[in-house]
């Protein structure tokens, strides 16, 4: 999948402050990686494969970074290698590219005002440690659940989670 | 000392809430001035929220500080996701006014606005900061004879850009804090390394975090630990029910208690396993609630 605005992807990210074109290779962002130990991210790559463009993407290891941030703290030049793939993630997500476990968080986030709301099982572990079955949060203040989803709907979160 | 509210986020309060209990029974023992954070939602969830749109994230976050700002109180964290999310929402919000007033123009539909005049705190370096492991050492009832495997995770020290102090490398203070209950914090290879489940790869890709889950359990259980102590729920998640997971997938048998510190500390200032719900985790340990009961 390719961006439908087939303009430079460099020039997309311009403003996460995160100047992917400063890299020189050194692989410390990879060796730095926990996921890459263990998966087929290689940071280094991505970033190599971000300034050459979009088939990025649509790469499965732009969501294996866990955003640990060890590579963006030790890179040498400062890049801002997770702020750089938020912004991609969040690129391929306006092109539609979303695991459908992902677009449930959002949709759960969109209904309930949490990502993980309460279910029945909980509320009852809660009555058993002496605490209120809902939580004061949102789940008890429905005014504020209705200020969360206006938010939502101001940053138009709805239309960006709905299928397209 | 800081008037703190106290922000529960998702998993605490609607998976693990052993977790709001503790905190709740040790911040009252400590006397700390808390309230809670009411009306709160997700922080919001900073790895995978985040990843989505930017500006939806900050602006729940920035609801989020707004409620605490209005009752003029620093936001207390329990989790590091949230502090994640939050600290360095508060962060940019605060250092670029431009994002600061497009942050408002989504708050003021709901009659709210952000100033950024507080500060967003996690309860191991409050507790750190403000009430020092040598006050908590004074008040420890129970000190505890076992062998902890420190689990720092990761949001709690990075991005360092805009935290208060402490190395990411080579941090101690969380080791300090545990040790104030009489514990011992073992060294372990790798101990700074990921649980594995952030920037959504658990709810995505399971398999993947679960390798990275099973690679920091066999670090741990090589230094023969009696618990894991974590300071953030989403880890806590991870490591537990990530064990009866691998278990059934690879055939592996762990069985090591994972202990969020406000429930270690609970054990120290005398409550019991089922007051802390540390009996409520995926992975009950007979051989560690004896010991602990035997204390």
């Amino acid at each position: 999948m390719s961006l439908r605005n087939e303009s430079n992807l460099i020039t997309l990210m311009e403003g996460t402050g995160s100047d992917i074109l400063k890299c020189m290779h050194c692989g410390v962002c990879s060796g730095s990686c926990p996921s890459g130990r263990h998966t087929s991210l290689n940071v280094r790559r991505l970033l190599k494969k971000a300034r050459n463009d979009t088939g990025v993407l649509s790469d499965d290891s732009l969501w294996m970074c866990t955003t640990c941030y060890n590579c963006q703290e030790r890179c040498p030049r400062g890049i801002g290698i997770v702020d750089a793939i938020f912004e991609m993630r969040a690129l391929a997500v306006r092109e539609g590219i979303i695991y459908p476990e992902h677009r449930k968080v959002g949709e759960l986030l969109l209904e309930h005002g949490h990502a993980v709301p309460i279910d029945e099982e909980n509320m009852a572990k809660r009555e058993a440690l002496g605490l209120a079955p809902l939580p004061p949060t949102v789940h008890s203040f429905p005014e504020g659940l209705e200020e969360v989803k206006k938010l939502m709907a101001s940053c138009r979160f709805d239309e960006l989670m709905s299928e397209k | 000392m800081a008037n703190l509210s106290l922000f529960l986020g998702c998993v605490i309060p609607n998976r693990y809430p052993g977790i709001e209990k503790s905190t709740r029974l040790c911040l009252e023992k400590l006397g700390v001035d808390f309230v809670d954070l009411e009306g709160a939602s997700c922080c919001p969830a900073p790895g995978v929220l985040r990843s989505f749109d930017k500006a939806t994230w900050l602006a729940l976050a920035g609801r989020n500080i707004a409620l605490s700002e209005e009752l003029d109180r620093d936001l207390l964290t329990i989790c590091n996701g949230c502090y994640g999310s939050l600290a360095d929402a508060n962060y940019e919000i605060k250092e670029d006014e431009q994002l600061k007033k497009d942050v408002n123009s989504h708050l003021e539909k709901i009659g709210r606005s952000i100033k950024g005049d507080h500060e967003v705190r996690h309860i191991t370096e409050f507790l750190h900061r403000d009430i020092g492991p040598e006050k908590i050492r004074d008040i420890v009832i129970n000190p505890l004879e076992l062998r902890v495997a420190v689990h720092y995770g990761c949001h709690l020290l990075k991005p360092s850009k805009g935290r208060v102090g402490s190395s990411f490398e080579r941090p101690v203070f969380f080791d300090g804090l545990v040790e104030a209950t009489g514990a011992k914090s073992v060294d372990y290879p790798d101990k700074m390394e990921c649980c594995g489940a952030g920037g959504g790869v658990r709810s995505a890709l399971p398999d993947e975090a679960l390798a990275l889950t099973g690679h920091k359990l066999s670090m741990i259980e090589s230094a023969e630990v009696d618990c894991i102590v974590n300071a953030c729920p989403f880890c806590h998640m991870q490591l537990d029910v990530g064990q009866v997971d691998l278990n059934e997938k690879t055939g592996t048998s762990h069985n090591i208690p994972v202990l969020h510190y406000t429930q270690l500390l609970g054990l120290a200032l005398g409550f019991s396993v089922e007051e802390l719900g540390i009996d409520l985790n995926a992975v009950v340990n007979t051989d560690f609630l004896m010991k602990v009961l035997s204390e």
